[in-house]
């Protein structure tokens, strides 16, 4: 069974119709690429499955159960189901790196203050920054924040973890370390969905590629059929304009 | 001759200390809750909170002492209240209008990305705000909030319009018998308070300045 089933999301802002119907499944294990110029409706669609946006109309199913808008609490529930790392990593500044991923599992009590510690570490050993556990946010690189950002996403065991453009924000020597991590994620058998730009990492991590075009999914498939036996016109367009610019 | 001035200057101050902190305190949370008003998604509550803001920082102080003190006996026919709760009630209203810019201010300087970050962690509003977002609006509100505390000290003065024996009042009460040095003597008074003030806020600042953001 699939772990995510999304079915014919739309979403639209004003006038704009920024998602006009998307749907794909996802197995367990998993890696999700979603390619696409900006303002194809990537993100949205992210934000869509965090409930950050909630889409106009559309099912979001998870492990078989859907996930329904309403109450506050139902949201902050259907939430737990993903997590989010953010192009700008957004951490908390005025905790710790510990701090910043032990925050939430303790107010969330997902286990005791001692359960809870040993795993922030242990997920700290697994993006290699145990030796900056006690640092702030401002003294780490731009790639140690994004992997504490991981990190502090992982705490909460979500069923799917998202990235949008995880490395976007990056000097291009530090996007080496953050996609390392996600590669290793994907070898423990993390499902993940990852809207990127990094043509290659798409190629050589995803499962299953997405092209995202005008807010409708222009092009589905594996790595190969996408990138090398693209269907569609504007994939391929698309495609090369990507490659142009290297 | 300098001790019993001095000791008649000093009862001044006590009541100036007095409104100053009494102010502080009821003005600090009510600036909150006029500021949450006045970013409220209800448009009515934010209009008639941000109309009330308009005219508390359009008016002068004195003139809203004169009023609180006055009007509910001229208009209502109502018993005046002590001077002293008058003022109270007319500084901290006056204040918390200030503050409440203030901290408008300070949260909407607060980057989305923060409120996300907690969401998407399934946090609830109220852990986000008390947990994520308060400290660093704190951090980043603490200069104009020195600013607004210091004038406050200054602006205590305003209070003897409706009878309360301020240090200033009291300086002056020397003039009729003759002495005009105790006047300026209480500016004395007022600069040891700011200087202590000033260097209470630069302690905080210190403290604060574990984070960036």
């Amino acid at each position: 069974m699939a772990v995510l089933e999304v079915k014919n999301i739309k979403k639209r802002f004003g006038s704009s119709d920024v998602l006009k119907g998307i749907s794909f499944s996802l197995e367990k294990g998993q890696v999700l690429a979603i390619i696409g110029s900006s303002g194809s409706g990537k993100t949205t669609l992210l934000r869509c499955l965090n409930f950050l946006e909630t889409s106009d109309s559309g099912e979001i199913w998870v492990n078989g159960q859907q996930l329904l808008a309403g109450s506050d609490e139902k949201i902050r529930n259907n939430r737990l189901h993903f997590g989010l790392v953010f192009q700008n990593f957004n951490l908390f500044p005025q905790y710790t790196v510990l701090e910043n991923i032990t925050l939430a599992p303790t107010l969330l009590k997902t286990g005791s203050a001692n359960e809870i510690r040993s795993h922030a570490q242990l997920l700290l050993q697994r993006v290699g920054l145990v030796h900056k556990a006690e640092t702030y946010p401002y003294q780490l690189s731009g790639g140690q924040q994004q992997r504490v950002a991981i990190a502090r996403a992982l705490a909460l065991d979500p069923e799917i973890l998202c990235f949008d453009e995880p490395t976007s924000a990056l000097d291009p020597e530090l996007t080496g370390e953050v996609l390392r991590v996600i590669r290793r994620l994907k070898d423990s058998g993390n499902t993940m969905i990852v809207v990127t730009h990094e043509m290659g990492f798409a190629k050589s991590v995803a499962d299953v590629v997405i092209y995202m075009s005008d807010g409708v999914i222009e092009e589905i498939g594996t790595p190969e059929q996408v990138f090398n036996a693209p269907r569609s016109e504007k994939t391929l367009a698309f495609l090369q304009g990507a490659q142009e610019q290297f | 001759m300098f001790m019993p001035v001095f000791l008649q200057l000093l009862s001044g101050f006590e009541e100036t200390v007095k409104v100053f902190f009494l102010t502080l305190l009821f003005s600090i949370p009510l600036g909150l809750a006029v500021c949450f008003g006045s970013m409220s998604q209800f448009s009515p509550l934010r209009w008639l909170m941000r109309g009330f803001v308009w005219i508390i920082r359009g008016s002068p102080l004195m003139l809203q002492l004169i009023i609180v003190f006055y009007g509910p006996g001229l208009l209502f026919d109502l018993p005046a209240m002590p001077r002293f709760t008058a003022t109270i009630l007319a500084f901290s209203i006056n204040y918390a209008c200030y503050f409440s810019e203030i901290y408008r201010g300070g949260i909407e300087s607060i980057s989305q990305g923060q409120y996300e970050a907690g969401q998407v962690l399934g946090m609830t509003r109220q852990q986000i705000f008390f947990k994520v977002i308060l400290l660093q609006v704190i951090k980043r509100i603490m200069a104009p909030m020195s600013n607004e505390v210091i004038t406050l000290v200054k602006d205590t003065s305003l209070a003897r319009i409706i009878g309360i024996y301020e240090i200033i009042w009291a300086g002056e009460s020397f003039i009729k018998k003759g002495l005009i040095w105790p006047l300026f003597f209480t500016g004395v008074f007022y600069l040891v308070f700011s200087g202590g003030l000033t260097l209470i806020f630069g302690w905080l600042e210190k403290k604060l300045a574990f984070f960036r953001g």
